[in-house]
């Protein structure tokens, strides 16, 4: 500011275009700051990617299923004793008269293809032997529910694809290994021995496992059969009243508050509330549904529609909060315009305004339907978790009454189970869950992107 | 009739009604809508509006309370005697209820006519066999009282069904009529129309208030309840917490609390350092390039769901901790599941928390402040360190109580991270358990709502919800003071 010059410095302070020591201190606590700055959001992107790896690393062992493929021969003399065909004696036939042919099929692949096994020998005790340990409790049902679905079968040799147990996907897979199932009863190292030679022969290998997504829950002695179909089916149903009740109140909601309603105290009230009702923690919201639902009105405990309506009112105030800042980003100009050609304050509204505020209205509602997708919590009070989610609803009245579990609620089942098999499982749900989650939230930013106005 | 059929009828009621009172309007106008007094569709919708309006709310009002009056009476009507020892009125009702569904489901399956449903007498039929071959599984045999009072249920019920019926739809034919004979060409459909829709709007806006009422509720009235059974003082300041469902338990809600506290430090040491720092880079020194690229990307750790971190604790950072810490390592843990593995995640799910929203209040700090310090010769970090920081620090502290009271009522992580055990210790290798994970634990058993043990989760909630209101209260006070300070 002023043209006066800086009076030449007396005394040998040394060039200006070498730092003295307090600024070199300076810029290196400078340096220090900034350098903690990059390591904090390293940290942050580090933890992100460590629980990526670590989800896909431990869950992508889910869609993969180890299967045998056995020319299995539906004996006569076992499944139909009179041979008439008579659909009821078949019936009677209960799924363990089965195991035995799963036996048979077995060791005529062992000596098919000259494998040398003590198991080959085992003493078959009633109904049970040691071979059994290598397929799912399930296989014998797999085969009976053939038969019962075509009789016809009954006779014939048919090439069969069935489910190994838990244990032998495991081995199959690396989770287990010669020294883990050293104290285990059920698997033997001469099993494993038999599945090596097996999987050279190509009697046994991994698949696709499609069960896993489309199928229903098993209980606990079956991990191998575990899916997540039914669950995902009571999500949807759940989803299904959050969005149907969420948005409507949610949008009416929001336009009165910041369209119509007058500055008084008991808007004023309802704003306060609908923030605090935002950070409410949301077991709190399992408490009131348990309370409310189930306790007062006696609404059927672990239905969806229960669930639905807990997490609507969860949803509820980030549907609010979101409406309200869309509605409030649309120019006073545009209801200004409306009013002056005769609109009504209502017309003006519903018209103009929310039409050009539906694209951030939808983007908000669908953020808040993810969020809801993915809560747990209030869904174990209200008895989603601790059923097998084992039948599919027959029909959309049973999809919103019938117990069901949810995905989320699914995981947190399989994450309390003895059985490390069913860990995988739940990292595997948790893929399918994030895979949702990521399709919404994609949905979501596509749509403000493309529909986003800048006024 | 169901339920689904009565609200499609009155639904296409509704539909009939707004042709038809368009249709009356227009005729009465002689065809020129400009003699109307409002658009035609405004008739229409008049018409419907009050055809829908009470007759749902009728339904609404009568599905709710239908229960409550009938649990009354018929629970009323139960003797004494039907009450065995060791039982309450309340699981003798259940039982009553249960009987009168599964009546319900074995006429709907044919297994008996309704004459006989209505009139079967226990002593004579094995009820609980019968009602077993179609599926409804009973606990005991059913007494002829239970029987009777089952019956009484159905009987009241259906006809409860049928006046319900009766009245929703004559409600909804009634003001079908009371519109259309209202729709005269003169008649100001609009005005009506538009002060029901925001009447309707003012209800939807009122829900939330609602259910702030219903927490409340719900959690004040069991928590008295849990009062009654359960000294207060012993609640609050019991050292121990040991409940049995056999009678004799200790309901202290102080190991808890601790461990709550506890957990909430160490997720709060991890992520308010990060997050801070993250924020302070992003926004002051990161390139607007970076900062496009790293901060939705931290933000992604909010979007996951606490059920993923809850597993990530149990079978990632729980036996990683152990592999250091456990017995082959350090030999301070004895099991995955414990404070520090709980705390940690927790921490990594607030990271984004804290720094986004100490993010949009450094970014509310005036650029003129900034230009000053620096103009000044001071670096970037001591602008930031002695300018910056200072002038956000309300809204900061703001954030981070926010962060607390998330970190408190945070359910999943500590239910599968932090171990069952109630203890009062200070090695954050041990497993302790939080108030959330204690409610859980306490409701999702199989005992009876009226016994201390399952009633204290409310007592526990109500201690949740008043701190976490608290905190956020407050939080919310600063952060709104703090934004109109510069705005």
């Amino acid at each position: 500011m002023t043209d006066a010059t800086i009076p030449a410095a007396t005394g040998a302070t040394g060039s200006l275009l070498e730092p003295d020591a307090r600024t070199r201190r300076r810029n290196a606590a400078e340096a220090r700051f900034r350098l903690y700055g990059l390591i904090a959001v390293g940290i942050g992107l580090f933890f992100l990617a460590a629980l990526m790896i670590s989800i896909f690393m431990n869950g992508a062992g889910a869609f993969q299923q180890t299967a045998y493929t056995l020319p299995i021969e539906f004996r006569q003399d076992v499944l139909d004793k009179n041979g008439t065909g008579d659909i009821e004696t078949i019936k009677s036939v209960k799924t363990f008269a089965y195991k035995p042919l799963i036996r048979e099929a077995i060791l005529r692949e062992i000596y098919r293809l000259d494998i040398e096994t003590p198991l080959a020998g085992a003493k078959v005790k009633g109904f049970s032997s040691d071979l059994d340990n290598l397929f799912s409790d399930g296989a014998p049902a797999t085969l009976r529910d053939m038969v019962l679905s075509d009789p016809g079968l009954i006779g014939q040799t048919v090439t069969v694809k069935l489910i190994a147990s838990s244990r032998v996907d495991g081995y199959l897979k690396g989770r287990v290994s010669r020294e883990s199932i050293a104290r285990d009863k059920n698997l033997d190292a001469v099993h494993l021995d038999l599945v090596d030679e097996l999987r050279a022969a190509g009697v046994v290998a991994k698949g696709f496992n499609l069960a896993f997504i489309t199928g229903p829950d098993a209980s606990d002695a079956r991990p191998e059969q575990a899916g997540m179909g039914v669950a995902m089916l009571g999500s949807f149903f759940m989803m299904l009243v959050v969005l149907l009740l969420s948005l409507p109140i949610g949008v009416a909601a929001s336009i009165y508050l910041e369209e119509f309603a007058p500055k008084n105290r008991i808007t004023d009230l309802i704003e306060v509330n609908i923030s605090n009702l935002a950070a409410v923690p949301s077991i709190v919201f399992g408490i009131l549904g348990l309370a409310v639902f189930i306790q007062v009105m006696h609404l059927p405990q672990s239905a969806p529609l229960v669930g639905g309506l807990v997490l609507t009112l969860m949803t509820l105030p980030t549907i609010i909060i979101s409406t309200r800042a869309s509605l409030k980003s649309v120019p006073p100009s545009i209801r200004d315009a409306a009013l002056g050609v005769g609109a009504s304050k209502m017309q003006a509204v519903f018209h103009h305004v929310l039409p050009l505020a539906m694209p951030g209205i939808l983007t908000g509602t669908i953020i808040g339907l993810a969020q809801a997708l993915g809560e747990t919590a209030p869904l174990l009070l209200i008895g989603m978790v601790g059923y097998i989610a084992s039948n599919y609803p027959d029909g959309v009245a049973s999809g919103f009454l019938d117990p069901n579990s949810a995905m989320p609620a699914q995981i947190f089942e399989w994450a309390k189970r003895a059985d490390p098999a069913f860990y995988e499982r739940a990292w595997g749900g948790i893929i399918i869950l994030l895979v949702f989650l990521m399709t919404m939230n994609i949905i979501a930013i596509l749509l403000r992107r493309r529909f986003e106005r800048r006024w | 009739m169901p339920l689904f059929w009565l609200v499609l009828i009155v639904l296409g009621l509704a539909v009939a009604g707004y042709v038809a009172g368009r249709g009356r309007a227009l005729r009465l106008a002689g065809g020129d809508s400009r003699v109307l007094h409002s658009l035609p569709s405004y008739y229409g919708a008049h018409v419907a509006l009050l055809t829908l309006v009470p007759a749902f709310a009728i339904l609404c009002l009568w599905v709710l309370i239908q229960p409550l009056v009938i649990e009354n009476r018929i629970s009323a009507k139960l003797p004494e005697t039907a009450i065995a020892e060791s039982s309450t009125r309340a699981l003798v009702m259940s039982d009553v209820r249960r009987v009168a569904e599964g009546l319900d489901v074995a006429v709907a399956a044919g297994a008996m006519t309704a004459d006989e449903a209505a009139h079967m007498r226990s002593e004579l039929t094995d009820v609980r066999n019968r009602l077993g071959a179609v599926g409804v599984a009973l606990g005991s045999d059913v007494g002829p009282e239970v029987l009777r009072a089952a019956q009484a249920y159905r009987a009241l019920a259906a006809r409860g069904h049928l006046a319900m019926t009766l009245v929703v739809l004559t409600a909804a034919l009634g003001g079908a009529g009371l519109g259309i004979a209202r729709s005269r060409a003169d008649f100001r459909a609009r005005n009506v129309v538009e002060t029901a829709v925001r009447y309707l709007l003012i209800f939807a806006a009122t829900v939330a208030i609602l259910t702030t009422i219903g927490i409340v509720l719900s959690l004040v009235f069991n928590t008295i309840e849990f009062f009654k059974l359960y000294p207060a003082r012993d609640f609050f300041f019991g050292t121990t917490w040991a409940p049995s469902f056999g009678g004799g338990s200790e309901l202290g809600i102080l190991p808890l609390l601790w461990g709550t506290f506890y957990i909430s430090l160490i997720a709060l040491a991890v992520a308010v350092p990060i997050g801070l720092f993250a924020a302070v880079y992003l926004s002051e020194y990161a390139s607007g390039h970076t900062r496009a690229i790293a901060k939705p990307l931290i933000e992604v750790l909010a979007g996951i769901p606490t059920i993923v971190y809850g597993l990530f604790a149990l079978l990632t950072v729980g036996p990683l901790l152990i592999r250091v810490f456990g017995a082959d390592g350090v030999g301070i843990m004895q099991a995955g599941t414990a404070v520090m593995t709980a705390g940690l995640v927790m921490g990594i799910m607030l990271i984004p928390f804290v720094s986004s929203l100490s993010d949009d209040i450094i970014n509310a700090v005036p650029q003129s402040m900034r230009d000053g310090s620096l103009g000044l010769g001071a670096t970037r970090s001591e602008t930031v360190k002695q300018v910056v920081l200072p002038a956000a620090l309300p809204g900061i502290v703001g954030a981070i109580l926010l962060a607390a009271s998330r970190a408190i009522g945070e359910t999943m992580i500590v239910v599968l991270g932090a171990g069952a055990a109630a203890r009062l210790s200070m090695n954050p290798f041990d497993a302790m358990t939080t108030v959330t994970a204690k409610i859980v634990s306490q409701l999702t058993g199989d005992a009876d709502f009226a016994s201390p043990e399952a009633l204290v989760a409310f007592a526990l909630g109500m201690t949740l919800f008043v701190i976490t209101l608290g905190l956020n209260v407050f939080a919310l006070y600063i952060v709104r003071k703090y934004r109109e300070q510069y705005e």
